[in-house]
C-alpha cells in the first residue's frame, strides 16, 4: 500500500507504484505524511492534490495508502468548532503547536475524551434503520440526535442507558439481517464529496428570515434555498454573509470562509460569542461551526472546505433542523480547482478553469434543499445556501458567475456604485431578483400582515420607475419634469435612503424584524399615496418635501425596534393631519 | 528537508528565468540552489518543480550568462532562509538582502524562512487601534488601524511616493508610545525614487529604526519574487519577536506581478487573465496576509504595499486581485491630481475596512462614523451632479442641488487637498468635516442622528 514520490510541483504531487489505488482516496505523503487526496491515476502512477505545503518534498519518499477517501467527522461537539478546510480543529492546533501553522498537524476533529450526556430513546427489539433516533446528545441548547448510519438496517439488540459517552463509546447494537451484530457508536464518518442521502426532497418552505430589508422584503430567500452573492471587491459580500450568520432565523449555521481573510475569521470569533442568537438568546457561537481556510492556507485543502462545510451542514439537516450555510467565496473555491487543474496540465476551458467548473457547482448547490429525512416520515429538515462570487474586475459575464446563476434561486448583485457612495447593502435592486416571493407571500399574509406583497411590487415599481425617469433628467434636467414624475423621484430616494439602506454597524438597525421591515413599507406607501392625492389636488412636490412629516420618514431605520410601533402610528398621524391641510387628505 | 548539499553540472536547459538540471533525484520542492557560473560569482535559486530525473530552478539573480557546460548547481537541502537579529534596523539591503550600504553581514541572531508561515486565524487579535496619518481623506473616511493592509492604488507619474513618505512620517497611534519600526521593501523602483526614500528616511531620522531592501529597475526582474517576502520576513521578527509595531511599505507590487508572470510564462503554464499566472491571487495573498496582530504578541504588521495600476486600469489583475484581498485601498486619482489636489485621494472608490473597529467614542470621537457617511453620501451626489452640469448645464438646478455642487468643490479643495506641508489630528480632521458640512440644512445630514447634530454643528447658516 505504499507508493513513491516521482515529481512535486506546488499543490499536486505525483507517485508511482500506486496501481489499485482509488480515485479520490485519502493518501499520506512523505516523511512528514502530509495529507493528500488522489485525483487522477494513470497506469501505476497516481496524481495527488495535497493539503498542506510541499515544500522541501522530495522525490523518492514514500506516498501511504489509506483505503479510505475523504471524510468528515460528524457527532456531538461539532457546533462551536473551527476547522480548516480538512476538518482539522484550528484552536486545537494552536494549543499544541502555536500561532502558526506548522504542516503535518494531525488532530481528530472531534475530541475522543469528551464524555456526553446521552439519553436513549430507541426501545430495545424496534426496527433500526438509517436516520432511527438512537437517543440524544443535548449539544449546547440543541437536542443532537444520535441516528443509524447509513447501510445499517435491522434491529436493536441493545441501546445503551442513560449516561455519559465519549464518541467512540458503544451506544448500541443493530443485529443486521445477515445475523450480525453490529455497534454503533456516535460518531459518524462520512466522505464529504457525496451527498447525505434524504427520503425526499420537498417544495421551498418558509422564508429564511434575515432581518436585512432589502432581502426580506425585496428579494427573500427560504430555508432550503439557494442565493448567489456576486459583487467586486469591498461591495460587502462578506457583510452580508455575515450578516446572515448572525441575524438569519435558521436553526444552525456553517459558516465557510473559503480562502478569504483571517481577520474576517478573527471577526467572527472576536463577535459572535458576545453576540446572542435572536431565537434562542444563546450566544450566536453555539449555533454556528466555523470552516477557516483562509487564502494564505493551503489551497487544496480551500478546495475541500466547501464539502466539509456542507456535510456537516447535512448531518445536522438530518436530525431535522433547518441549517445555513454560507461560503465565501466559491470563486476561490472555483480559482483552487482551476490551479489544481493547471497542475494536472489538463484542457482549460473559459478562463483557464476546468471544463467541469459549472457541474461542480451545479452538484454543489444541488446539496441544498429542504427535505423529509430519513428515518421518520415526518422529520424535515433543510440545507440553504448562500455562496459569495468573486468576479475578476467586478464583471458578472465570468465563468463562475455564469454557471453559479444558471443553478441559484436568489441572485442579490451587488455594486460597486453603490458600495462607492456608501449605500449598503450594495443590492443593486434593478438588476438582482429572487424566484421565491411567490412562496414566501403566504408566510408573510399570515404572520405579519395582508399587504406585503402588493407594496413590495409598488415599491419596486416606483423604483423602476426612477431609473427611467433618471434617463431623461440626464438628457434635459430635472427641472423640466412633471409634478407627478417629480413626486416618484422624491419617493424613490426614501426608499432607497431610508428602507433600503440598512448599516450593518448601527446596533438599532443591523437587525430588522419582519414587523418592522412591514411597518416601514407601510408608512412609506402611504406616504407616497398621500402624496399621489395631493400632487393631483396642485400640491407642488416641493411642498410636499418641506413637510414636517416628511423629516420623520428620514432615519426610519434608526429608531429602535421597541419603539417603532408608537413611532410608526405618531407619524401616520402626522402624515394623515399635514396632508389634510394640504389639500391630500381625502388620500 | 533535511537532505545535505549536493552538488552537479548536469544544467541541461536555460530559458528565461528558468533552468532545467537532470539527474538529480531527490531535489525538494522549494529548495534553495546556488549556482555558479562559469565566469564565477553565484547566485541564488529556488526548485520551482522536482522530479525523478529533473529539477526546475528559478534563478533569482537571472540566467544570464550561464551556460550548460561548466556552470554548476550546489543544491542547499534547505529552504530560502534570512538572518535576521536586532541589527537589522538601521540598514539597507539589496533586493536579495545582501548589504547595500557598505556596511558588513549582519550577524546571526535567528535564521527565519523566508516564505513564511500562515498565522493561524484564531491565533489573530482583530485590528482596532486607529494609526493617525494625518491625512483627512484617510483619518476621517478611510481610517487605517494597526495589522491592517492597506495598499495605495495609483498611477504613473501619481505622487504615490510622496504620500507613502508622508504616512511613513506622520503615522502615529493615539494615546500610546510604543516602539515602532519602518519596513521598506521597494521591487523595480527607479533610483530616483530610491533615493527619494532613502532621503526621506535619512532626513527625518526614520533611517534609525527602519530596514530598507531595495530592488532598482535595472536590478534582476526575479529578484523581486523573494524582495517583498525578505522584507516580511524582517517585519514578522521585529513584530512578533521583538515587539515593535512595524509598518512595512512595498513599491511597487505590479513589478512583483510582472516577475511572477515571467516565471509563469516560462513554465508555459495556463494563464488566467491577461497572462497572469491563475494561482496569483494565492501567491499575493501569500503576502499580504502577512500583516496583522497575534493574541499575547505585542507587536503588529501594518502593510502599506503601493500598487500601480496599468493605464489607471482599476480592474486590471494586479489592483483587483489586490483588493480582494487587502482591507480596503487608498486610490489616487489623475483629475484631482490634474487640478493640483494634494494628496489626489479618490475617496470614492477607497475604503478602510477595519475602520469601524477603530473608531468612534473612545477611540477617536463619537461622530466619526455618521461624519463619514455624510461626506460620503454628500460629495457622491455633489459628483453625480457635476457630470450632469457638464451635460446639460446648471440652468435647471435646485437650491439644494447647488449646495451640493457647492459642497463638492470645496470638499475636494479644502478637505481633500490639505497640502504637503505637516499632517491634521484626526479631532481636527473631523472638525473640518463639519465646517463643510454646514453648508446642508439639517434635514438633508440624513445619515447623521439628530443628536449627534445637535452636539456638532457648530456655526450653522442658520
Ligand atoms: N450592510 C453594511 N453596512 C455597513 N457597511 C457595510 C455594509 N456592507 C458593506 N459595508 C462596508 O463595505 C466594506 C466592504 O464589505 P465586504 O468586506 O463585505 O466586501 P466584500 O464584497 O466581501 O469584498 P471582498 O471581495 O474583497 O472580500 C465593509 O468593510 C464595510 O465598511
Ligand atoms: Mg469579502
Amino acid at each position: 500500500m505504499t507508493g513513491r514520490i516521482i515529481r512535486i510541483t506546488g499543490p499536486v504531487v505525483e507517485a508511482d507504484g500506486m496501481r489499485g489505488a482509488l480515485m479520490y482516496e485519502v493518501v499520506h505523503v512523505g516523511e512528514d505524511a502530509l495529507i493528500g487526496e488522489i485525483i487522477g491515476l494513470s497506469e501505476d502512477v497516481a496524481t495527488i492534490q495535497v493539503y498542506e505545503d510541499t515544500t522541501g518534498l522530495a522525490p523518492g519518499e514514500v506516498v501511504e495508502r489509506t483505503g479510505a477517501p475523504l471524510t468528515a467527522e460528524l457527532g456531538p461537539g461539532l457546533l462551536g468548532m473551527v476547522y480548516d478546510g480538512i476538518q482539522r480543529p484550528l484552536e486545537v492546533i494552536r494549543e499544541g503547536m502555536g500561532d502558526f501553522i506548522i504542516r503535518g498537524a494531525s488532530f481528530p476533529a472531534l475530541d475522543r475524551n469528551r464524555m456526553h450526556a446521552f439519553t436513549p430513546v430507541a426501545e430495545q427489539g424496534a426496527v433500526a434503520t438509517p436516520g432511527t433516533v438512537i437517543g440524544t446528545v443535548q449539544e449546547g441548547n440543541f437536542i443532537h440526535s444520535v441516528l443509524v448510519p447509513n447501510g445499517i438496517e435491522g434491529t436493536f439488540v441493545r441501546v445503551a442507558d442513560a449516561g455519559d459517552y465519549t464518541i467512540t463509546g458503544e451506544i448500541a447494537t443493530v443485529l443486521v439481517s445477515d445475523g450480525k451484530e453490529v455497534p454503533v457508536t456516535m460518531l459518524r464518518r462520512w466522505p464529504v464529496r457525496v451527498a447525505r442521502p434524504v427520503a425526499e426532497k420537498l417544495k421551498p418552505g418558509a422564508p429564511l428570515i434575515t432581518g436585512q430589508r432589502v432581502i426580506d422584503s425585496f428579494f427573500p430567500i427560504v430555508k432550503g434555498g439557494t442565493a448567489a452573492v456576486p459583487g467586486p471587491f469591498g461591495a460587502g459580500k462578506t457583510v452580508v454573509q455575515h450578516q446572515l450568520a448572525k441575524w438569519s432565523d435558521a436553526d444552525l449555521i456553517v459558516y465557510v470562509g473559503c480562502g478569504e481573510r483571517g481577520n474576517e475569521l478573527a471577526d467572527v470569533l472576536r463577535q459572535f460569542p458576545a453576540l446572542t442568537d435572536p431565537t434562542s438568546g444563546e450566544p450566536l457561537m453555539g449555533r454556528t461551526v466555523l470552516i477557516g481556510n483562509t487564502s494564505n492556507m493551503p489551497v487544496a485543502a480551500r478546495e475541500a472546505s466547501v464539502y466539509t462545510g456542507i456535510t456537516i451542514a447535512e448531518y445536522y439537516r438530518d436530525m431535522g433542523y433547518d441549517v445555513a450555510l454560507m461560503a465565501d467565496s466559491t470563486s476561490r473555491w472555483a480559482e483552487a480547482m482551476r490551479e489544481i487543474s493547471g497542475r494536472l496540465e489538463e484542457m482549460p476551458g473559459e478562463h483557464g478553469y476546468p471544463a467541469y467548473l459549472a457541474s461542480r457547482l451545479a452538484s454543489f448547490y444541488e446539496r441544498a434543499g429542504n427535505a423529509t429525512v430519513l428515518g421518520s416520515s415526518d422529520r424535515t429538515g433543510s440545507v440553504s445556501v448562500i455562496g459569495a462570487i468573486s468576479p475578476p474586475g467586478g464583471d458578472f459575464s465570468e465563468p463562475v458567475t455564469q454557471n453559479t446563476l444558471r443553478v441559484v434561486r436568489v441572485f442579490w448583485a451587488l455594486d460597486a456604485d453603490l458600495a462607492h457612495e456608501r449605500h449598503f447593502p450594495a443590492v443593486n435592486w434593478l438588476t438582482s431578483y429572487s424566484l421565491y416571493p411567490d412562496d414566501v407571500e403566504a408566510w408573510w399574509n399570515e404572520q405579519v400582515g395582508e399587504r406585503w406583497g402588493e407594496m413590495r411590487r409598488e415599491m419596486m415599481a416606483i423604483l423602476q420607475k426612477e431609473s427611467e425617469l433618471e434617463e431623461i433628467v440626464q438628457l434635459v434636467g430635472p427641472d423640466v419634469l412633471p409634478e407627478d414624475d417629480k413626486l416618484s423621484l422624491h419617493i424613490a430616494e426614501y426608499i432607497r435612503e431610508s428602507f433600503l439602506i440598512q448599516s450593518a454597524f448601527d446596533p438599532a438597525d443591523t437587525f430588522c424584524a419582519p414587523e418592522k421591515q412591514y411597518m416601514m413599507m407601510q408608512l412609506i406607501t402611504d406616504y407616497a399615496r398621500y402624496g399621489r392625492v395631493a400632487v393631483a389636488n396642485g400640491m407642488l412636490v416641493s411642498a410636499i418635501v418641506a413637510l414636517p412629516v416628511a423629516k420623520r420618514l428620514l432615519r426610519l431605520g434608526a429608531v429602535p425596534g421597541a419603539e417603532f410601533r408608537n413611532y410608526f402610528e405618531e407619524t401616520l398621524r402626522e402624515m394623515k393631519e399635514a396632508f389634510h391641510g394640504s389639500g391630500g387628505g381625502t388620500a | 528537508m533535511t537532505s545535505p548539499a549536493r552538488e552537479y553540472t548536469s544544467v541541461v536547459r536555460v530559458a528565461g528565468p528558468l533552468m532545467a538540471v537532470s539527474g538529480v533525484g531527490d531535489a525538494a520542492y522549494g529548495e534553495v540552489v546556488e549556482v555558479r557560473l562559469p565566469g564565477g560569482g553565484t547566485r541564488l535559486g529556488e526548485v520551482l518543480e522536482s522530479r525523478l530525473d529533473l529539477a526546475i530552478i528559478q534563478v533569482f539573480g537571472g540566467t544570464r550568462d550561464l551556460d550548460t557546460d561548466i556552470t554548476s548547481v550546489r543544491f542547499t537541502g534547505v529552504p530560502m532562509r534570512m538572518v535576521v537579529s536586532p541589527e537589522i534596523i538601521g540598514r539597507v539591503f539589496d533586493g536579495s538582502a545582501a548589504p547595500a550600504d557598505g556596511g558588513g553581514a549582519v550577524i546571526p541572531g535567528k535564521v527565519m524562512d523566508i516564505a513564511g508561515s500562515a498565522v493561524n486565524p484564531t491565533a489573530r487579535a482583530y485590528p482596532e487601534d486607529c494609526i493617525e496619518t494625518g491625512i483627512s481623506a484617510i483619518d476621517v473616511m478611510n481610517t487605517l488601524v494597526r495589522g491592517q493592509k492597506l495598499p495605495i492604488f495609483s498611477g504613473a507619474g501619481l505622487p504615490h511616493s510622496a504620500l507613502a513618505a508622508q504616512i511613513a512620517r506622520q503615522a502615529r497611534v493615539l494615546r500610546d508610545n510604543e516602539e515602532f519600526a519602518l519596513v521598506f521593501g521597494a521591487m523595480g523602483i527607479t533610483n530616483e525614487d530610491a533615493q527619494f526614500f532613502l532621503d526621506e528616511f535619512e532626513d527625518t531620522g526614520a533611517l534609525g529604526h527602519a530596514v530598507l531592501f531595495i530592488n532598482r529597475a535595472d536590478d534582476p526582474a526575479i529578484e523581486r519574487i523573494i524582495t517583498p517576502r525578505l522584507a516580511l520576513t524582517a517585519a514578522e521578527y521585529l513584530a512578533f519577536d521583538r515587539g515593535m509595531h512595524v509598518l512595512v511599505i512595498l513599491q511597487d507590487m505590479t513589478a512583483y506581478c510582472e516577475a511572477l508572470r515571467e516565471v509563469s510564462a516560462a513554465r508555459d503554464e495556463v494563464p488566467a487573465r491577461r497572462g497572469y499566472p491563475g494561482y496569483m491571487y494565492t501567491d499575493l495573498a501569500s503576502i499580504f496576509e502577512r500583516a496583522g496582530r497575534i493574541y499575547g504578541r505585542k507587536g503588529s504588521i501594518t502593510q502599506l504595499p503601493i500598487i500601480s495600476m496599468p493605464d489607471d486600469d482599476i480592474t486590471h489583475p494586479v489592483p483587483d486581485l489586490t483588493g480582494y484581498i487587502t482591507e480596503g485601498q487608498i486610490v489616487l486619482s489623475r483629475d484631482l491630481h490634474r487640478k493640483g489636489i494634494y494628496p489626489p485621494i479618490d475617496v470614492l472608490p477607497s475604503l478602510s475596512r477595519l475602520m469601524s473597529g477603530g473608531i468612534g467614542e473612545g477611540k477617536t470621537r463619537e461622530d466619526h462614523s455618521a461624519v463619514s457617511d455624510q461626506l460620503y453620501a454628500a460629495y457622491a451626489k455633489g459628483r453625480r451632479l457635476e457630470s450632469l452640469v457638464t451635460v446639460i448645464g446648471d440652468e435647471g438646478l435646485s437650491e439644494s442641488d447647488r449646495r451640493y455642487l457647492a459642497f463638492s468643490a470645496r470638499f475636494e479643495r479644502e478637505f481633500i487637498g490639505q497640502g504637503r506641508a505637516g499632517g491634521r489630528a484626526v479631532e481636527e480632521s473631523i472638525d473640518a468635516a463639519w465646517d463643510l458640512l454646514n453648508i446642508f440644512p439639517e434635514e438633508e445630514l440624513n445619515r447623521i442622528s439628530t443628536d449627534l447634530i445637535e452636539k456638532y454643528r457648530g456655526g450653522a447658516e442658520q
